[in-house]
């Protein structure tokens, strides 16, 4: 039925298959993305991150490339081993912190001074990888009858089980404790290439980022193969993957050990650069920063593994203690711009807010410091450039315990009061919100970087996971229609 | 009923708890048959399939496929000895491509292990193709249905009526020579209800397929089958043609209900 337009009907046909092209006209940045991610094929997208990772050493200096470089490839390849159990598989393993930390320890105590075994790496490394697998298979075993929270539960318990055996069993073997107990072990050989040893930072790097590029190539074969296919089937559902031929349980195995043969890998090249290894390198928090990885990358996307890595390791770094803290400071800032920038519709709004809290940050200053000079008088914390800035914007008393407490309170009221309001109420709320939260800011936290560090990470997180749902690249599922 | 059917069931029984929904039932399809598998809601149609195709163990009784008792086996073992089915609540894979539904039916037939996926090593190659070329055969089987652009559709952008005709492309890649169809015209309009009953022809004149269906529609299964088997409460109370069937007074009365007195 001709309408008049070339556009053709709702439902019919052309309509349907025209989803490509109105695909194309979606906007905003995640639309580009998107389209970029469906358009680049993956050798191209491959090549790229292969020569700007390459030329990475070229122009970092060292303790860079160990901080920025060495450990975002190590969270590369944790995150891809991880991504082949939950991602692949969708199996939910918890557990897998503690085969990393199964395949370091293995790797030290093959090529270290502990037992005084110096195995090359053409040797053990494979051997630890074996290893390694292995034991994945074993701590898959219970996948076969637990699913979903059952299975990780359990797999929780085996990885802090590891770190309880690592620290405070630590046997005795040969006349020496096998796992060296908190001190961990020490004077591990570095990796080597057939006799040659890698002992720069950026030998090292290179090689790890020839791993994780062969790593990446594998897994990319792979998850278009047979195997692959019946992973994702299995994750969809696994009663009807078993009834079109594919064994279930197998495939779950192959999942867990593969996923465990990364980890161990990666072990090995993690303990090698560290030249010690201790418990505390295995612990849960490492098992929460691979899980963020491969969620905020997008789960069962290998280039959203490694976006994720750069994302998040990037971000850590950047934080870390001894970075200034204005990092910290700018990053703040930046997330709530963003996150204002993210709800307000129309753009006026967000502008007028955003003048607003300039506007009544100066007068708030001015009147407290026509009250009493006091209450304007405290020092701002690592300003650096900004603290000409800061100083004039926000009240920062003297001696500031008892207000920075009570601007804390009145933050959390006022965000809940902010919550409740609607309408032009809502907007005008903001402002004193915003400039309460920068005094909180300046006040609090600022004092006190390692808390600080982890809240910026907590929101940067939220925000992300609140935007994009899926993860960066990862593609929306659709479970019931 | 010969020593060697192709498929047969011998005094199968399965109950729920103190609830038999199975009770003694033994029926046989002969090689290029279709059958139609009858009964009014809750009377153990698709049962019967859960227990052919493994999911659940039948508690007593065999289930010979090609000379072969099956009962007891893994769903995935019984699917690669040659019986396949399609769910009758649609369990596709839904945040898979239309293509890789059906591509990945075909783990059971192919051999190719994962380090020659990883190397993509030449017999793994050879397979991927095959693979390809399987699921498209497969998929053209339903003409402009499932052609073209809709290959590469994640499946839960399809309609209903495609779900059901993906469910069973799916099933005939795992190659198998018996297809066990579950309700495959449900909600489907008179047209398309139209057109599986061709289908359904085609499957045995040009795939080569013995056909088991349970169905509701009565056009459809006077349409097709060769023979009807009525079901009511786990035992099969009919057997024969569509006519017979469809006349004979247990059937009408598991359908009806007992006819009042007048």
């Amino acid at each position: 039925m001709a309408t008049g337009e070339d556009k053709p009907r709702v439902g019919v046909d052309d309509w349907v298959a025209s989803v490509q092209d109105r695909r194309e006209q979606r906007s905003g940045l995640a639309g580009l993305a998107r389209r970029v991610d469906d358009v680049v094929p993956a050798w191209a997208r491959l090549a790229l991150f292969a020569v700007v990772a390459a030329s990475l050493p070229l122009w970092m200096d060292r303790g860079d490339l160990f901080a920025y470089g060495i450990f975002t490839l190590v969270y590369v390849l944790l995150g891809l081993g991880l991504n082949v159990v939950v991602g692949y598989a969708g199996l939910l393993d918890l557990g897998y912190v503690a085969l990393f930390g199964f395949g370091a320890y293995s790797y030290a105590l093959l090529s270290s001074e502990h037992y005084g075994i110096h195995w090359p790496s053409a040797v053990s490394i494979p051997l630890v990888v074996v290893a390694t697998a292995l034991l994945g298979l074993l701590l898959g075993l219970p996948s076969r009858r637990l699913l979903g929270d059952y299975l990780a539960i359990v797999t929780l318990f085996f990885g802090q089980a590891f770190v309880v055996f690592v620290n405070a069993a630590n046997p005795t073997v040969r006349g020496k404790g096998l796992t060296g107990g908190p001190n961990g072990i020490a004077d591990i050989d570095p990796n080597d290439l057939f006799g040659y040893e890698l002992t720069t930072r950026r030998q090292q790097y290179w090689f790890i980022l020839a791993i994780v590029l062969l790593v990446l190539v594998g897994l990319h074969f792979l998850s278009e193969s047979r195997t692959g296919r019946a992973w994702r089937a299995l994750r969809e559902d696994p009663l009807a993957a078993e009834a079109m031929s594919m064994p279930v349980n197998r495939l779950k195995l192959k999942a867990f050990a593969l996923g465990a043969g990364i980890a161990g890998l990666t072990g090995c090249v993690f303990a090698a650069v560290l030249t010690a290894v201790t418990s505390g390198n295995f612990a849960l928090p490492i098992l929460i920063t691979i899980y963020a990885i491969v969620v905020l990358g997008g789960i069962g996307s290998l280039t959203g593994v490694v976006v994720g890595a750069i994302v998040i390791n990037v971000s850590f770094q950047f934080l870390a203690p001894e970075n200034p803290q204005n990092n910290a400071r700018i990053l703040f800032y930046l997330v709530i711009v963003l996150l204002l920038m993210l709800s307000m519709r129309p753009l006026w709004r967000l502008a007028v807010v955003l003048a607003g809290t300039v506007a009544f940050g100066l007068a708030a200053h001015v009147l407290a410091e026509a009250i009493s000079p006091s209450w304007t008088a405290g020092a701002v914390v690592e300003g650096g450039r900004f603290a000409g800035l800061i100083s004039d914007w926000v009240i920062i008393p003297s001696g500031h315990d008892r207000f920075a407490n009570g601007a804390y309170i009145a933050l959390i009221v006022a965000i809940l009061a902010v919550t409740r309001i609607r309408g032009v109420w809502r907007t005008l709320s903001l402002v004193p919100t915003v400039y309460l939260a920068a005094v909180v800011w300046e006040t609090s936290f600022v004092e006190q970087p390692a808390v600080a560090r982890w809240i910026l990470f907590g929101a940067l997180l939220v925000f992300l996971m609140t935007v994009r749902p899926q993860g960066l690249l990862g593609t929306p599922r659709v479970e019931i229609v | 009923m010969t020593e060697q059917a192709f498929f047969e069931l011998r005094d199968v029984s399965k109950s729920f708890g103190g609830l038999s929904v199975v009770d003694r039932l033994t029926l046989h399809v002969d090689e290029g048959e279709i059958v139609s598998l009858i009964g009014p809601n809750g009377a153990g149609k698709t049962t019967v399939f859960n227990l052919v195709t493994g999911i659940y163990r039948p508690a007593s009784g065999e289930i010979r496929f090609r000379g072969r008792n099956v009962a007891g086996l893994p769903p995935h073992k019984i699917t690669q000895l040659g019986i396949a089915r399609t769910f009758q609540t649609l369990r596709l894979f839904l945040n898979m491509s239309v293509k890789e539904n059906v591509m990945a039916a075909a783990y059971g037939h192919t051999r190719s292990t994962m380090v020659e996926a990883v190397f993509r090593l030449p017999r793994a190659r050879r397979e991927e193709r095959e693979i390809a070329e399987l699921a498209e055969e497969k998929l053209a089987f339903f003409g402009p249905r499932l052609a073209g652009y809709r290959h590469d559709q994640q499946a839960y952008n399809l309609s209903y009526a495609n779900r059901r005709r993906l469910e069973i492309a799916r099933a005939m890649a795992t190659n198998p020579s018996l297809l066990l169809l579950d309700e495959p015209a449900a909600g489907m309009n008179p047209a398309e209800t139209h057109e599986l009953t061709e289908l359904i022809g085609r499957l045995r004149t040009d795939g080569g397929y013995t056909v088991l269906v349970i169905e509701h529609d009565m056009h459809v299964v006077e349409g097709i089958s060769d023979r009807v088997i009525a079901l009511d409460h786990g035992v099969k109370i009919a057997e024969g043609s569509f006519d017979e069937v469809a006349t004979d007074d247990r059937v009408v009365e598991a359908y009806l209900g007992r006819q009042g007195p007048g």
